[in-house]
């Protein structure tokens, strides 16, 4: 244990996702030894993120206005949603230049596990922009893991009654593996062969 | 396969050991507490990434010490592969083949494969179901290796299928009723709530009956191949008499459970229908009781001699026997197989079995690429069996001339 403020930091940073104690303690000291000028950047960075950055009020992707760049953009596709766990996926598909429609960010997957049901998802958000019609197809890519599956699962069992063509990423994607790290020729020949969800 | 050499750091009870091995019949002697069952461990480890004693890891590292590390030289039809596997209790494993490293670790399986007898195993007669759900699993691995992946993911399907049942129990049970709350909002919510508990253990269910007919499938077609072996393993080490039986005993409905337990092996398909219309039959009690009560995690294997269960009426002889014709059965099954022999284990085995099943247990293993044994007493190995010796003490090895 160090004195008060040292302790606090290496705390703080050890509750990051990714970072243990040791990794704390390694960036704690590195930003002791900073020039202050550097921190002073960092913690400027870390206000303005919270200030600035919000949520997408349609698909909950990160946004600097009420709405996220692909929802302001006119040129999108209204027909097709693409749905993700998390915004960091929406950057990994966008990278693909492989889908031309508006994405919808569930914020995790099912994970009885970590206690997240759907009802901690934002899946009823979903289904009431499905409500008017506009949309005709869905596209789930979670990730292809137990959860992303048991989450597309879920989703394909509530879309079941809308009348929407339905499909799920999956060819050619490393099962067990994490959407974000899938390269990008790998997640374009996922979108190209993406399947209709039989429930 | 034969292992040429094996190397240890940290494990157990061994600052360090280097064991030259050759094909054939190595014997490890020494006084009890030594060592002896702490190196054919670390071989047992590396086949299987775990240990024929303990469930968890920290007992493997040596006391005081971060990190174990197991090495072995494996030689298979004149090629050598070097596996190498690092142990840290808290975080994963390890693995090295050939000095690069795995993404993961359970790549590894396969590179090795090892058949161990040891005294722990007469728990496969008189112990729990999970014994023999274990030895049934273990060896669908060492057989295929990709079952390893299956079994990871029947395991997360059942924790988080578990979790679920917990947690979404008392919003199930409750069915409308929730005191806290004022009346008019209550009935909404709880009715939204029930649904989405119940949706997506629908979900889970569906993913249970996935994987867990594929293990169910696995382990039917495994017991029916093993059981030839087992029948002829059991009379050889026994000089005739007795006819041993397994049957599988399944955890589904009444009428397809009766099936294979007669030794019927129903098509994946049709197993996977059968644990769906298992689960939605327990459903009520599942969600009474919070567990999970159907699939191949709450299976057993029923061994008997002739008409009498083995486990509760046996005798001690007759038990490891039985035990003992299981791991033989295993070997002859991953030989016949794979077309290539597994190193073969046989941990203090000589010393619980009477002359004539020594001689014959020596004589069944004699031909088989590399035989590891250990003894306590090195009369009690018949000495067509001894072979290479080493002497074991206080944590270090040396060979005896
Ligand atoms: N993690 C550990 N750190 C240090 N020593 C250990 C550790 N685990 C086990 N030991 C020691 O190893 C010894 C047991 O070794 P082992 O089981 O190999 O004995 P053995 O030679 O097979 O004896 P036996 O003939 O009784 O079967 C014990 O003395 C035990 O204290
Ligand atoms: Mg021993
Ligand atoms: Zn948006």
């Amino acid at each position: 244990m160090y004195e008060g403020a040292v302790q606090d930091l290496i705390d703080e940073l050890g509750r990051l996702p990714g970072v243990g104690p040791k990794s704390a303690q390694r960036i704690a000291f590195h930003l002791l030894q900073a020039d202050p000028a550097d921190v002073e950047r960092l913690a400027h960075a870390l206000t303005e993120v919270k200030l600035k950055v919000r949520f997408c009020e349609v698909c909950f992707n990160v946004a600097e206005a009420d709405r996220c760049r692909v929802c302001l953009d006119p040129r999108r596709d209204l027909h097709a949603i693409c749905v993700v766990e998390e915004p960091k996926d929406v950057v990994a598909i966008e990278r693909t230049r492989e889908f031309r429609g508006r994405y919808h960010v569930l914020g995790g997957a099912i994970s009885p596990i970590d206690g997240i049901g759907p009802d901690d998802l934002r899946v009823r958000e979903l289904l009431t922009r499905l409500g008017d019609g506009t949309v005709t197809e869905v596209i789930i890519a979670t990730d292809p893991n137990l959860e992303g599956e048991a989450t597309a699962s879920y989703l394909s069992r509530m879309l079941r009654d809308f009348g929407l063509r339905v499909t799920r990423l999956a060819s050619g994607l490393p099962v067990g593996g994490d959407l974000e790290y899938a390269d990008e020729v790998t997640l374009g020949r996922a979108f190209e062969g993406r399947r209709l969800i039989d429930v | 396969m034969h292992l040429r050499h094996l190397s240890v750091v940290d494990f157990r009870s061994y600052t360090s050991a280097e064991l030259p091995l050759e094909p054939g019949v190595t014997t490890l002697v020494g006084l009890n507490g030594q060592g002896k069952t702490n190196l054919v461990e670390a071989i047992g480890y590396l086949a299987s990434l775990s240990s024929h004693r303990v469930a968890t890891d920290a007992p493997l590292v040596r006391f005081g010490a971060t990190q174990a590390v197991i090495r072995g030289a494996v030689v298979r039809d004149g090629r050598e592969t070097m596996v190498e596997l690092e142990i840290a209790p808290g975080r994963a494993n390890r693995a090295r083949l050939n000095r690069s490293p795995l993404t993961r670790p359970r790549d590894v399986l396969g590179s090795l494969r090892t058949v161990l007898f040891a005294p722990e195993d007469l728990a496969l007669v008189k112990g729990d179901p999970a014994d023999r759900r274990r030895f049934l699993d273990e060896l669908l691995v060492a057989r295929q290796p990709r079952w390893a992946g299956v079994r990871a993911d029947y395991d997360k399907v059942l924790r988080q299928r578990g979790a679920l049942l917990k947690s979404a129990a008392p919003v199930l049970r409750r069915g409308g009723r929730r005191a806290a709350r004022p009346a008019h909002v209550e009935g909404v919510d709880t009715a939204s709530e029930r649904e989405s508990a119940l949706h997506t253990l629908d979900v889970w269910d569906s993913h249970l009956a996935q994987v867990g007919s594929q293990l169910l499938y696995a382990r039917l077609r495994l017991l029916r191949d093993l059981g030839p072996y087992l029948g002829k393993a059991y009379e050889e080490v026994s000089a005739g008499q007795s006819d041993t039986r397994v049957a599988y005993r399944s955890s589904l409905r009444e009428e397809t459970a009766g099936r294979i337990a007669a030794g019927e092996v129903p098509e994946v398909g049709e197993l996977h229908d059968e644990v769906l219309a298992s689960l939605a039959e327990v459903r009520g009690a599942e969600v009474e009781r919070g567990v999970c009560l159907v699939g191949p995690h709450r299976d057993d294997v029923v061994l008997s001699l002739g008409d009498l269960p083995a486990k509760g009426y046996a005798s001690h002889g007759e038990s490891w026997s039985f035990a003992l014709g299981l791991k033989l059965a295993a070997f002859q099954l991953l030989r016949h197989d794979l077309g290539d022999d597994p190193v073969l284990v046989l941990d203090d085995v000589f010393a619980e079995l009477d002359t004539g099943r020594r001689e014959r247990l020596a004589a069944m293993v004699a031909d088989c690429e590399q035989v590891l044994v250990t003894a306590a007493v090195p009369a009690d190995v018949p000495d067509t069996l001894m072979g290479r010796r080493y002497a074991v003490t206080l944590g270090s090895v040396t060979e005896v001339a």
